[in-house]
Formats: structure tokens, sequence, C-alpha cells
């Protein structure tokens, strides 16, 4: 298919190149609107996400979606994640990115063309750059104009539009780890933390350099990401594709003349120019696409202009443009190994998260082991094990709990720092309690019934009981 | 964008190439961003500035060691600050060890677990040594989490012994001497092979019923003032219990007989001048809980 496309033109030598600075055209059309729509939802999302409350009662934050690094709890409307709870995200992120798997084999990469943040915030600062300079033609011009007083408000004016929106971007993303309002207020009145300025600074400042400056350069040199996406999707997958089998030969048209013997590309160069990252489609598939598909709407206008059908550059897969050159028909195969694999790994994964935080306790035990001594001989010839015992309270009220062990005749168990009877701990809400029990066997029994022990902790109140079993160690040169 | 007409641009690809050649290929020239250089241009600047900035270059004569840079920047001068910031933090938990008493630190959940961790950490870096990670002793170094004690294990016991040490040279110190009973030539060698019969038949362990007897006497006379005419020992002295089965320095005959010739007198150093209080009632709190606290 190479023998079918134009290489690009020799570029210029020298050991580091300047950006050539591209100039993308407004196009409009059916992709364009759904990137408009997709723009404005992501950004609403990330902008109102913050401001969301959610009740979750006394002393508890009321942000729905907060990471409160302080407290070490991540909140996310009715879930709670602790710390040692944090597989939950490692779930969501291996979801996240088995979805763009199975997306990615499927429609290509459609996450670069429409979703990626550096594309939305890209999309945006060229939309505001159109507002104060103009479409391609007239931006074109500006830069090429001296230096005027038109000229420099043009350009002061959108570069103070862009850091207004970098600052708000990098304003809202800290709003995701403090309470958004009272954050905001300190934020304005100079007392929040250092870390806060710092932070939203940062923040700024890449979101100016990458989707002001930046732009295409970072998809091309900086992200990883397209590498691995294009390693995902195969021939079958649905990317932006020329459809040279219907395009050549190109070559100007002129009006009320046959179209016999020839392509439909009429070589008007509106995709390129259309182009944010300032490639030629027609060149084949590319590492630099990010498969916006905005050249789609520009070929699409022209071929209604002049009256062919449209669909010459489309979403479409190499194998069908192969097939459909050969004369054969084109076949969309969406129901492919790897596509059932990844629905299946997301319908497993999802399955297991679901359940996991459907049967999850808001009270655990965790006991350990004393490893230094393994076991006690008392004077007497009993047998002592020390464990360690954390116990977690994830809810907001106190709770006073049982502790008990089994397993072992005759065991007796005393818990540090209470009497020998009592065997209760009063826990706080909130919070992990840490203490230590002490088991001893009689010598008489040591040998009658197992080595190991079931501690359990029982919620008075509810009856909530959860239990470990843990090893009971004796000297070995008894047995 | 000097065009060059004796540029070799490569036809496939239509790109530039060095102009390098190694067996017939090629390699393309193709540029890296200028930005890219220019982040390279930043990274060197910032290196020079570090230079001046930050202490840079060390074995450097006349510099006393290395450069030090304008900003005085030093790690040493940063932890000291560290570690004082650490203490004023603590300084209310540890004004609660001092204030309250050893029992009530033991009653008190959050007491405990301040005096817990910092009573663990103070034994690891201290007592470990000797006494083994959560006490589990040594052959001379007694076991501290099981229930024999030679000089009590009450909370108050355990901190004045760490306080002021066993045999130490502190004058408060807990003392007690047993004689060299053969290197000093108290009694004879026979005397002593009878008294280790004695000691093993005290322990429950195998004895020549005749040597016991012989020793009757010689027990009475020398071992009963410590360790009583039963042989379960006495605190007052830190004369160990010779009838259970727990042993400092090993219960079989030879280690008994060496025990009886040539006495075992060991020394736990006082703590006082090297610990603070808080932490040496930590560390009572923390040895008591290790379970044979009293």
């Amino acid at each position: 298919m190479y023998n079918n496309v134009t290489p690009p033109p020799p570029g210029q030598s020298a050991l580091y190149k300047a950006r050539e600075p591209i100039y993308p055209q407004l196009v409009s059309g059916k992709f364009r609107t759904i990137k408009w729509v997709v723009l404005v939802f992501a950004l609403a999302v990330y902008y109102i996400l913050p401001w969301l409350r959610w009740d979750r009662g006394l002393d508890a934050p009321n942000q729905a979606v907060l990471a409160d690094f302080a407290g070490g709890r991540f909140y996310f409307f009715f879930l709670e994640i602790w710390p040692q709870e944090i597989y939950y995200i490692t779930g969501l992120l291996i979801l996240a990115s088995l979805g763009l798997f199975l997306v990615t084999s499927l429609f290509g990469r459609v996450w670069c063309g429409y979703a990626c943040p550096q594309t939305v915030w890209t999309d945006l600062f060229i939309a505001v750059e159109r507002i104060f300079e103009g479409d391609r033609n007239a931006r074109i011009k500006l830069d090429r104009a001296p230096l005027s007083v038109n000229k420099a408000l043009r350009k002061v004016g959108k570069h103070i539009v862009w850091l207004f929106i970098s600052f708000a971007t990098g304003g809202a993303l800290i709003l995701y780890y403090h309470d958004a309002p009272t954050l905001f207020a300190n934020f304005f009145t100079g007392d929040a933390e250092v870390s806060a300025y710092v932070f939203a600074g940062i923040l700024t400042f890449t979101t100016y350099a990458l989707a002001g400056t930046m732009r295409e350069q970072v998809c091309t040199y900086l992200c990883p990401w397209p590498r691995i996406q294009a390693a995902l999707t195969d021939e079958h997958a649905l990317n932006v594709t020329y459809r040279w089998d219907r395009g050549e030969p190109r070559g100007a048209h002129k009006k009320n003349t046959s179209w016999d013997g020839r392509g439909d590309c009429i070589d008007c160069n509106a995709c390129v120019v259309a182009c944010p990252v300032g490639i030629d489609i027609r060149h084949g598939a590319q590492l630099e696409c990010i498969h916006c598909a905005l050249c789609i709407d520009a070929c699409d206008t022209i071929m209604k202009r002049v009256d062919r059908p449209t669909g010459l550059i489309a979403y479409d897969t190499d194998k069908n443009v192969q097939a459909r050159s050969e004369g054969k028909p084109a076949v969309y195969n969406m129901l492919r190994p790897r596509v059932i694999l990844y629905a299946f790994l997301i319908a497993a994964i999802s399955c297991i998260m679901v359940y996991g935080l459907s049967t999850r306790s808001t009270f655990e035990l965790n006991v350990i082991k004393d490893r230094s001594p393994p076991f006690v001989k008392l004077s007497n010839g009993d047998i002592r094990n020390g464990y360690s015992i954390k116990l977690v309270n994830k809810k907001s009220e106190d709770r006073e709990v049982l502790i008990t062990a089994s397993g072992i005749n005759g065991l007796d168990l005393k818990i540090i720092g209470n009497d020998d009877t009592d065997k209760t701990i009063i826990m706080s809400g909130e919070h992990v309690d840490r203490f230590r029990i002490l088991i001893t066997v009689p010598e008489a029994d040591k040998h009658k019934s197992g080595k190991h022990l079931i501690i359990e902790a029982k919620d008075v109140a509810t009856g909530d009981i959860q239990s470990n079993r843990v090893f009971f160690a004796i000297p070995k040169r008894d047995d | 964008m000097t065009d060059n007409k004796n540029k070799d641009v490569d036809a496939f690809s239509g790109v530039e190439t060095t102009g390098h050649e190694w067996d017939g290929i090629k390699e393309l020239n193709n540029p890296l961003p200028r930005w890219w250089l220019y982040v390279w241009y930043a990274t060197i600047a910032f290196s020079i500035l570090w230079w001046i900035l930050m202490p840079a270059w060390p074995a450097l004569p006349g510099f006393q060691g290395n450069t030090v840079g304008v900003w005085n920047q030093s790690d040493r001068a940063q932890v000291g600050e560290a570690v004082g910031e650490l203490r004023s933090a603590r300084i209310e938990n540890a004004q609660k060890l001092m204030s309250a008493s050893l029992e009530e630190i033991e009653k008190t959940p959050e007491l405990q677990q301040f005096a817990l961790a910092m009573g663990e950490s103070s034994f690891g870096d201290n007592c470990a040594t000797c006494h083994g990670a959560g006490g589990r002793g040594a052959i001379g170094y007694p076991m501290l989490a099981d229930d024999v004690w030679l000089w009590g294990g009450s909370l108050d016991d355990i901190q004045q012994t760490i306080t002021y040490g066993i045999r130490s040279t502190h004058d408060e110190t807990r003392y007690s001497e047993m004689p060299a009973f053969g290197r000093d030539g108290f009694i004879s060698e026979s005397e002593i092979d009878d008294l280790v019969q004695k000691v093993l038949s005290l322990s429950g362990q195998e004895a020549n019923t005749d040597a016991v007897a012989r020793a009757e006497e010689n027990f009475e006379y020398q071992c009963a003032s410590c360790h009583g005419v039963d042989g379960t020992g006495d605190r007052t002295f830190g004369a160990p219990n010779l009838t259970d089965q727990e042993w400092l320095y090993g219960g079989d005959a030879s280690a008994i007989r060496e025990t009886i010739y040539s006495a075992r007198n060991s020394i736990m150093p006082h703590w006082n001048e090297r610990l603070d209080e808080a932490t040496i009632k930590a560390l009572a709190v923390y040895v008591h809980t290790l379970g044979g606290g009293e």
C-alpha cells in the first residue's frame, strides 16, 4: 500500500528543529460536534465534581469526591476507602486500563482523539486562540505581520485568557484534596497551606505550557501512550483512515467533468489544514495521528460540495481498505478473541469488586503473632504465646468488643492493661486500636488439641464477629 | 532554513540523512524539537547555580573538606533541627508519661500505646543486644518474657532495675555476690560434686541419692542463707529459685558445677545516666507487657 501514498516532503537539516507552527482550520461536522460535547462534558465534570456534597454524618467530610491525605481516607460518593483497602483503587485502575484496551481494540485511539485531557485542553486553547486571532488564514497572516498595537492586543488577550484557564485548571485540581469551599475561600484570602499554592502554581504552568505552547509535541514526543495504544490496535480496529482505494489517483477536478478513471480525492488539502497535529492522513497511519477525526469532517464537507459520497476519509479498518482495493467485500469483524477476552476480564473484575464492596466489613481484626520469642515457657511448665492485635473500627460510633480465643483446651487469655477477668475492649469510632494479648496453655493440655487458635473479636452490640486463625507455638523438644 | 544542495535525501522517506554510511545503510536525520535543547541548557544553568548555592565540591584544599555554598546548607544541621522538632512534638506525651504512675500508663490505652512504641524502639537500641528481641534472653542474660524474676517483676521493680542496674557502678544498684566456692577454696571438689547432685534433685532432675544425702549439710550451711532451705530462692538477694526449670546459665550437671565452682555474678549497667526518665518508664511498661510482668 505504500506505493499508493506520497512521501512527506523533505525536512530541513539541523540538530534541533524549531516547532513548525500548526494553524488548524475550524471544521464543522459530526465529529467536531461530538468533540465539542465531550469537551463541555469533561470540563463540567472536572470543575463541578469537587463541589458536590455527600452526607456522611458527623465529623466525616461531606465532600462527594475527596482524597484526604492528612486523614488517610479516600472518599468517592458512597465509598470510603481506608489505606489498607487501597486494592479497590488498584481494581479501578485495572478496570480503567482494560476498558481502554477494549475500546482501543474496537475503535482504535478514541481515547487520544476525544477524551485525553491533553486533547480536550488543547482544543479549548485553540478555540480561544481562534476568538482572538481568527481562523487559520487570519492567524497565519497575523503571525507574519509586523508588530502592531492590534497584533499585540490580540496576542496579549489570548495569553491572558490562556493563563486564566490554566489557573482554573490547576486551582480545580487542588480542590479534590481538601474541603472545596473552605480551600476556595482560604486560597484567595492567603490562608491556604503553602502546598496548595505550590500545586496550583505547578499545574497552572504545566497546563499553560502543555496545552498552550507544546500541544501536539506532547503527544508526539512526551506521551508514551501513542506507542502503547498503537500496539493495542490492529488491522480490525476502526481507525481514522484515508481510503486510498477510492481516493487515488488524486488530482484537481473541474466542475461538470467526468469522475471516470480517477479517484475521489481532489487534493484540496482540507484534511491537512484541519489537522491539529500537522500531518497528512493520506500518508497512511502515523504515530502523530491522535485519531480526532477532524479530517473526516473536513473531507466530508468537501465531498458534499463536489457531489461525491462522503467517507473518503472515515473510521475504517486497514483490513477493509485492503479488501476493497482487491474488490472484495468489506467485513467488520467486531467479535474477535481479544475483544471477548477484554470484555470477560472487565466483567470478572467488576464482579470481584462488587462482591468485595458489598461484603466489606466496617470492622476488622488483624492478629500478629510475636516472633521473638516464639513461645515462653513459664516456671510451672505452662506455655505462653504473645499476640499483637489490631482492631479497625470504620464506624464513627464507639464499640465494645469482646475478645475470645478457642482451639486449645484450657487456654487462658489475658489482655494487657485489663484486669484478668476483663476480656473486652472499648474502641473509639474511626479508629485503629492496637493492643497485646497473652494466651497461656497449661502444660498438661499443650499437646492435646492442635497448634492453632481461633481468635475472635465480637461487637457486643451488633454481634458482628471477625476472626483470625493463628499459630500457637510450643517447644519442639517436648514433642 | 538554509537549504544545502549537497545534502543527501533519502528517496523513500524524504528525510535528509546525516551523511554517515555503514555497509550501505544511511542514518536519517530526524532532529529533536528545539525546546528539548533549551531544557538541556536550563539543566546546565541549574547545575551551575547549584554549585554556587549548595555544598558541591568535596576534597578541595583550603575549603575545609568541601565548598559550603552560599546557602550554608547542612544536612547535619537539618537533621538536628528535625530531631529537635520531633522531641518537642513528643514532649506532651512524654510529660504525660512522667506524671502518670506506671499502673496508670498501662491502663490508659493512648498512654499505653505511646509507651509501648517508645519502649519498643528504646529496647531495640539499648536492651536487645543482651536480652534479645522481644526479651527472649540468652544464656547469662535473663529472658524478660517469662514469669521468672530474680529481683522482682512488678512495674516498680523493673523500673528500679533499669534505672540503677544490677551490680553496676551506681551507689543504689541492686547487689549481691555469690561466692566462688571452688575457686576460692571454701569447700572441696568432692563436696561440690555432691552439691551438684543436690541442685539437680531440687529441680526434679535425676540425681545420685547418696550424693544428695551427703550434700544436705553443706547446702544448709553454704547455700540456704540465700537460696532458702527448700531452694526456692530469695528476691532480696536476687538469689534464683533452684526448684523451677528455668536456668540462667544452664541446668545440666556441668553448668551447675561451673556455677558453684566459680560463681556467676553478671552485671547489668545502670541506665539513668544514659536514658531520660520518660524513656525508662516507657521501657518498664514495655518489658512488663512482654508477658512476665507481675
